[in-house]
């Protein structure tokens, strides 16, 4: 096994605004590994720490306490030069989640150029970079648009080109779909598992949909700052009354099958299965 | 609801003054202002017109679609212009007509050299609309304008202007013209669904009216603003220093060209100014 390209050990992060107290901590002694080329999903409740996470990862807040490991470099280490982390979030893109406040230019194009620009690629690369990143996110024929003509699911995958341009080894999603219509959010998962599956870039996923975060290899739940859960799809969700706990729902599919179980008495084995699946477990199980 | 705005009418063609590099373009507007000011004599406005036709024709741009931008300064051009044809004091020989409204206090005198006035004036200032507008906003995008800009000034980096910040406060401010439209409008209807009039009332009521529209307007702004910082940071922006483009500015021979038309306009008027009889402003 290789080394995890991104590592948790025992972090900690609390606001500075908030005021003392143990439930003020935001992240709380956090430890978590997530490997090259893994689909994680971050679920939690607001509040449970799931942005402040991305956002530790990606050196925009550094921990109280703990390390953090990008690639194999610690990147709470106190004499981080500039360039160090400019080398960190070239590993790492993120992908926010209002897509009309992270594109900067007026011209799709130019926007998915900015990443590679501000790393200094030459010119021809950044042209067949933007060209590439457009084709995968299906965007090519919007290239010379104005990013406000777009509809809400095209401009984040505009910002999710943005991202890959720029080459990283994984991208964060922070709740990139929770402002979109149902079709834009499907266009931008379709997009996020191409970008897993083809392209092989680590994905993580942070997300309050269980019908999003069904898709990915590995869910972690998180609450109140703490890790709560940690396994696949199908671990995670066998275990509704914990995620009840958590503030969260269960897929759809899940809590039917729950309710059979308990208000029937049926002995449906639970966990994450297609729709077919499913049909046949219950009429198999009454 | 559609939002073109100020810089965005820009007519998409690949003619040749779209190609222009967007320093030339610069170039061209600055000296063709300075030849339009410097320009005294009538006769000095039939190069000026000619070049400028000469480039609309080869812009593709339809004159429909400029005269229609021009619709906007009618009011202008006329008042200027009345004005001028009022105001403007001649001899005995070139007086037109004269009319005593009020006996011994005011008379109202029309002299030739009003008209004239009126007429280089109105012909000033169309030729500077046209000029500008169809450099700046009909063939140039504002990516291009900001980047021309970045470009021409950045030997000014040398002595501390942070010219490259400026050219990225423009492009950002003209990347979130309509999304703050559009807030704007969305806000207006949130505070009518709450009973606000913005329709009646006098001038103070109404700018009064305003405030529970600016005030939202400026807290998303700056909501905006820290979000879209962060979302810099993360892809890499860094300032200036290290940056490369995607698209590098190059000059090629028709610049050139059209860097020797508006020196060569701007001589011609002056010699016109100087051995020209036409009529003088």
């Amino acid at each position: 096994m290789s080394l995890p390209l991104i590592k948790l050990e025992n972090v900690s992060f609390s606001y500075p605004e908030s005021e003392g107290g143990d439930n003020s901590f935001a992240v709380k002694n956090l430890s978590l590994e997530i490997n090259e080329g893994e689909f994680v999903a971050i679920l939690g409740h607001n509040g449970s720490g799931k942005s402040t996470t991305a956002k530790l990862i990606n050196m925009i807040l550094a921990p109280n306490s703990g390390k953090i490991f990008v690639d194999g470099k610690d990147i709470t280490h106190k004499d981080m030069s500039e360039d160090d982390v400019f080398e960190v979030r070239k590993k790492v893109g993120m992908v926010f989640q209002n897509p009309d406040n992270q594109i900067v230019a007026t011209v799709v194009e130019e926007d998915v150029a900015f990443g590679p620009e501000n790393l200094g690629v030459p010119s021809d690369e950044i042209r067949k970079r933007v060209d590439e990143a457009l084709e995968i996110v299906n965007m090519s024929e919007y290239a010379r648009h104005a990013p406000h003509r777009l509809s809400g699911g095209q401009k984040q995958r505009v910002a999710i080109a943005g991202t890959i341009a720029m080459k990283p080894r994984c991208i964060i999603f922070d709740e990139s779909t929770a402002m979109l219509d149902p079709i834009g959010r499907k266009e931008v998962m379709n997009t996020i598992l191409r970008l897993n599956k083809e392209e092989k870039i680590t994905v993580v996923l942070i997300t309050h949909y269980m019908n999003e975060a069904v898709l990915a290899d590995r869910v972690v739940v998180m609450k109140s700052g703490e890790l709560y859960l940690d396994g696949t799809p199908s671990q995670v969700f066998s275990e509704p009354e914990k995620l009840w706990q958590a503030g969260l729902e269960v897929p759809q599919s899940v809590e039917l099958m729950h309710r059979l179980n308990t208000e029937l008495g049926t002995k449906i084995p639970l966990g994450v299965y297609d729709f077919d699946t499913v049909a046949e477990l219950i009429k198999n199980n009454i | 609801m559609n939002f073109d705005v100020g810089l965005g009418q820009y007519y998409e063609s690949d003619s040749v003054i779209h190609k222009l590099d967007p320093r030339t373009k610069l170039f061209f507007v600055i000296v063709y202002i300075v030849a339009i000011f410097v320009a005294r004599d009538a006769y000095a406005f039939i190069p000026l017109a000619c070049v400028l036709v000469f480039a609309v024709i080869l812009s593709r741009v339809p004159i429909f679609t400029i005269l229609r931008g021009l619709r906007a300064l009618v009011f202008i051009v006329l008042f200027t212009a009345v004005l001028n044809v009022f105001w403007t004091s001649g001899t005995e020989a070139s007086m037109i007509f004269q009319y005593t409204v009020i006996p011994d206090t005011w008379t109202i005198t029309l002299y030739w050299e009003g008209l004239y006035n009126a007429g280089l004036l109105a012909a000033r200032i169309i030729c500077l609309l046209v000029c500008t507008t169809l450099f700046f906003s009909y063939t140039t995008t504002p990516i291009e304008l900001t980047d021309g800009i970045e470009t021409a000034l950045s030997p000014l980096k040398k002595i501390k202007i942070p010219v490259h910040e400026f050219a990225m406060m423009m492009t950002i401010a003209l990347r979130f013209i309509p999304t703050l439209i559009e807030e704007t409008n969305k806000i207006m209807n949130a505070q009518k669904a709450r009973g606000a009039d913005f329709n009646n009332g006098g001038l103070i009521k109404k700018a009064k009216a305003l405030i529970p529209i600016i005030i939202p307007l400026f807290v998303s702004a700056f909501r905006r603003a820290d979000e879209l910082a962060t979302a810099m940071e993360c892809r890499g922006y860094r300032g200036g220093n290290g940056r490369t483009r995607m698209k590098k500015l190059k000059m090629h021979l028709r610049d050139l060209f059209w860097f020797l038309i508006p020196v060569l306009l701007l001589a011609g008027v002056i010699l016109i100014n100087i051995y020209g009889n036409g009529y003088k402003l």
